[in-house]
């Protein structure tokens, strides 16, 4: 009875709220007005924390909202945060309105039921995004976004590598390791529970495998043996030729970049087409650098903003999330020199004056065009990265 | 002043009713947070975490925890590279101290160590990895015209397999904290007259040192060292960039897993902070017994009177790893603040090819504002910490050992057990009373860390200081609170200050409780430099190594001036 009355009191309480938000967009404009919207975001690039200077200034001049940039490392300290606001029983007035966030901590946040919506389909530029000449707007690691997310920014696999020392960098994921034979220990990748590392074992598993087709399904224990096989015999043969001899690896991306920087390796893989560009403006990686892709493609996928189930300022947040999609932010995003990121924007569904701002935007030194990038592969079902860093930890760690 | 004193009028006998709140109040600040870190990190080891789905409890995580590949290597690696720097700090401290005593050097030494000190622990590990590694500053020196290189070679520096970069990392920051440490310690005995008289009878200075001084020391700095040995074998940012990484130590094993993408895994990695927790409690324990045992091992050659050489070859060793340690700090300093000016600076290149301004002219505009929450929180939250710490060491001085003060051990806690998992808990609980992302919240938060190194800094000077000093006072001037404030406050200033100097400097670099616990409100220093350097560019990793060492500098330089300033004109305090 008791245990009842609390289930109904929980529905009362969060189809409450659900309609505590109006139902026109005017309507939300009006109530998001004021808010203090705390976006929690990984800080680590300077170019994006200045991105989101500048939209706080944009929403503040244009809605009155203020957009704060909670600083974070990681995207779990901010899951942390909403996982310990729900174990202590707060349900509204949560101290994260919006997270930027990628596709698996996504899927953890949805399943535990631990995000607000779906809010995406509300937001009026939503109608823009490209959701079927780029369906990782709305497919994020193969799962239905439900409107849950906001797509943000398109991200695909690029490899970097210095032109001054490599002239033809290997194309192909067999290339790469008959290059590796000539030229033992000039690659490597992040760490496996780095999500770049795990993501350069994934790439190569794409173009390994059989029929790709069935990465887009749940491995089972029964087919993960048989489909990984041709990526374990490879990897064997890489790993004792890579940097270090495949015994240690870098941390992180960034740390990975410094290696390329300092000439202790030749290609590193990163998922920002752009960086290569923005880290040569910046000195960090010498102007010889180039990006490219390999012959049968690379994984793409979307950068999104999530509201979480208890966020105090929803409003505000959609308010943040619908700009963060406007032309104005979108085109912004993509000048090589702020990010360089390309748009989730179909260009054709623009005005004249707004589609202007695309194309007039230069290209960086060392980013490739939307069609030498190709049509981004999709990303496999999260089960095969589980399941590729749980194996790869059973073979190589001792 | 005689023996007969100090037995005729017990201290012991006039209690203070005020004073026992203090390890009362001080229980009850801090049990609850501590409490609800424990349990946030015992119930999902257990399997208990409604919030992730976890309702029932079981022996799932520890089964999970055990199959994790490397764990036996991982804990092996922790035990290895904690006690061997514990070891090394300690044996450095003391033969440096036994051989350098009484020198014009070891006088300055504490302005010395100073900068030491208050550089943040990831800034000095960032800054020896630039030095040491194979692409570092030594090589680009020496590169291509003395190796041939003109790439660095393919040899694992740093992430050596053994754990040594990391040892001599952690050794960095380890022995100037020790020396400050004996230092203080030393500040409460006759060092100087004893050694006097050591030397009279026959002893080498080195000799006299170590058989009249460190058993007076040593019970004085045993707690330091337990917290040296607990830092070490938990450290999670040092051991990111020097320690192997294949597998890696235990702590950052666990902190991958505790922020894994995978929600599930907070349940093995819980059980791993309570494997944690024990190792650093059973190796703790095992230090105690092997202190008992040198100790009796030893008596017979404390005892045995004067004979050994002059050791003055040792002196110069002992000093040359002194020497060493402080260059490798200080070039590591250097080296970062060459980077805040380069434009661009590769490898071989010895110095930066092109210089700027920018990096500083961008960033500074920033540093104001966080500047002033971690001063003030910071400042908060060492002093009362200090306040608390005074308070309960008086009461254990006035009233003598009672049942509160017994407990306080409990507050060591936050130091054994991985920030992460421990401050889901108290995060948890300052978010059902609603105090998250208040100013209050983040100063309580910081305490916790703060507290055990501020008390176990100031517990072994405070509680071998000389009663008879009280004594005599209470007898002169009658007036507890009076002879406190005139005669045991003064005495205890150095320590008392460099305890609020240490604890500000742990405050300064706490990044997760300012996150936890600030809910995002608050941006100190530390926030910044821990996000910015996780995009791993060493120019704005330099400017935020900076920023955040000058604080705690200046509040170490204060904590040496202020008590010489303060007693000019008394001989011998200063």
């Amino acid at each position: 009875m008791t245990r009842m009355f609390i289930a109904a009191l929980f529905l009362f309480s969060t189809s409450a709220h659900a309609q505590g938000i109006p139902d026109t967009w005017p309507g939300i404009l009006e109530k998001a007005r004021g808010q203090t919207v705390y976006f929690n975001a990984w800080a680590g690039d300077e170019n994006t924390n200045a991105f989101i200077a500048w939209a706080a200034d944009r929403v503040r001049e244009a809605y009155g909202i203020q957009l704060v940039h909670v600083k974070i490392t990681l995207t779990s300290e901010a899951v942390a945060r909403v996982v310990a606001e729900k174990a202590a029983g707060r349900h509204t007035g949560g101290s994260i309105d919006l997270i930027w966030i990628n596709g698996e901590n996504f899927l953890s946040l949805k399943e535990q039921g631990l995000l607000f919506g779906p809010f995406a389909q509300r937001l009026p530029h939503f109608a823009l995004v490209d959701a079927a000449g780029k369906p990782t707007t709305v497919i994020d690691f193969t799962v239905p976004v439900d409107g849950m997310e906001s797509p943000w920014r398109m991200a695909q696999i690029v490899y970097a590598y210095d032109s001054a020392r490599l002239k033809n960098p290997p194309r192909s994921v067999a290339a790469m390791l008959a290059w590796a034979r000539q030229n033992p220990g000039r690659i490597t990748h992040p760490q496996i529970r780095n999500f770049l590392g795990s993501t350069f074992l994934k790439q190569a598993l794409y173009e390994l495998v059989e029929d790709p087709k069935i990465l887009l399904a749940p491995a089972t224990d029964a087919d993960f043996v048989r489909v990984t096989a041709p990526l374990w015999r490879w990897y064997d043969e890489l790993k004792p030729r890579m940097w270090r001899k495949g015994e240690q690896f870098p941390e992180t991306g960034p740390a990975m970049r410094q290696l390329l920087a300092d000439g202790e390796i030749d290609i590193m893989i990163s998922f920002n087409p752009n960086e290569a560009t923005t880290a040569i403006g910046k000195g960090v990686l010498p102007h010889t650098v180039r990006t490219y892709v390999l012959e049968k493609g690379t994984i793409g996928n979307t950068s999104f903003v999530a509201i979480p189930f208890n966020a105090a300022h929803k409003e505000g947040a959609m308010v943040v999330a619908d700009f963060l999609l406007s032309p104005e932010s979108q085109s912004r995003a993509m000048h090589p020199a702020t990010m360089g990121n390309f748009t989730v924007l179909d260009l054709n569904r623009l005005t004249p004056a707004d589609r202007k701002r695309f194309e007039e935007l230069p290209r960086g030194v060392a980013t490739l065009s939307a069609a030498e990038l190709g049509r981004p592969l999709l990303e496999p079902h999260p089960s095969w990265m589980n399941g590729i860093v749980a194996e790869w930890e059973r073979r190589y760690i001792k | 002043m005689g023996a007969p004193l100090h037995q005729v009028t017990p201290a012991v006998s006039r209690g203070s009713s005020a004073l026992r709140l203090f390890p009362a109040v001080t229980l009850a600040v801090f049990l609850a947070p501590v409490a609800a870190g424990l349990v946030a990190t015992a119930l999902p080891a257990f399997g208990y975490l409604p919030a992730l789905g976890g309702r029932e409890l079981g022996l799932d995580a520890w089964r999970q925890l055990l199959a994790t590949p490397g764990l036996a290597a991982s804990v092996r690696l922790t035990l290895l590279t904690g006690v061997l720097s514990t070891v090394l700090a300690l044996a450095v401290a003391i033969g440096f101290c036994s051989v350098m005593h009484d020198t014009r050097l070891f006088r300055r030494i504490q302005i010395v160590l100073s900068p030491l000190l208050a550089t943040p622990h990831v800034a000095a590990a960032i800054g020896l990895a630039f030095l040491i590694s194979p692409a570092g500053w030594a090589g680009r020196l020496v590169s291509p015209w003395l190796t041939g290189w003109t790439r660095p070679p393919d040899v694992a520096v740093v992430h050596d397999a053994a754990g040594l970069s990391f040892v001599l990392g952690l050794l960095l920051k380890e022995v100037p904290y020790l020396m400050l440490m004996t230092l203080s310690a030393l500040n409460q005995l006759r060092a100087s007259e004893t050694l006097v008289t050591a030397r009279a009878l026959g002893y080498a200075p080195a000799a006299a040192w170590l058989k009249t001084i460190l058993p007076q020391v040593y019970p004085q700095i045993r707690l330091p060292i337990y917290a040296v040995l607990a830092f070490s074998m938990s450290v999670v940012d040092v051991a990111v960039v020097l320690a192997p990484n294949q597998p890696p130590p235990l702590s950052v094993l666990l902190f991958r897993m505790f922020t894994d993408r995978d929600l599930a895994l907070v349940f093995p990695a819980a059980a791993g902070a309570c494997l944690q927790l024990l190792s650093v409690a059973a190796t703790i324990g095992l230090w105690r017994a092997a202190e008992i045992v040198v100790s009796v091992a030893s008596r017979r050659w404390l005892t045995g009177g004067a004979g050994e050489t002059t050791g003055w070859p040792l002196r110069g060793a002992w000093a040359a790893i002194m020497a060493a340690l402080v260059a490798l700090s200080l070039l590591g300093t250097v080296a970062l603040a060459v980077w805040s000016f380069a434009k661009t600076w590769f490898f071989p290149q010895a110095l930066p090819a092109a210089w700027t301004l920018s990096h500083w002219s961008r960033h500074a505009p920033d540093l104001a504002g966080p500047g002033a929450v971690t001063l003030g929180t910071g400042l908060a939250a060492a002093l009362i910490g200090l306040g608390l710490a005074v308070g309960c060491l008086q009461n254990e001085r006035v009233n003598g050992l009672g049942s509160p003060t017994r407990a306080l051990w409990l507050l060591y806690t936050p130091l054994l057990v991985p920030q992460i998992a421990f401050l889901f808990g108290a995060q948890m609980l300052l978010v059902r009373m609603n105090l998250d992302g208040t100013w209050a919240a983040l100063v309580w938060s910081h305490l916790l860390f703060v507290f055990p190194y501020v008390f176990l800094s100031l517990a072994d000077p405070w509680r071998s200081f000389d009663l008879r000093y009280r004594t005599s006072a209470l007898a002169l001037a009658g007036s507890s609170l009076r002879v406190f404030l005139r005669v045991e406050m003064p005495l205890m200033l150095k320590p008392a200050l460099f305890a609020l100097a240490i604890g500000f400097a742990v405050s300064v670099g706490q990044y997760l409780p300012t996150i936890f616990a600030g809910g995002g409100r608050f941006t100190t220093l530390t926030v910044e430099a821990v996000t910015l350097s996780s995009g791993n560019d060493p120019r704005v990793t330099g400017i935020y190594a900076l920023a955040q060492a000058a604080l705690p500098l200046a509040m170490y330089l204060l904590a040496i001036a202020a008590p010489a300033w303060c007693h000019r004109h008394r001989k011998g305090m200063g």
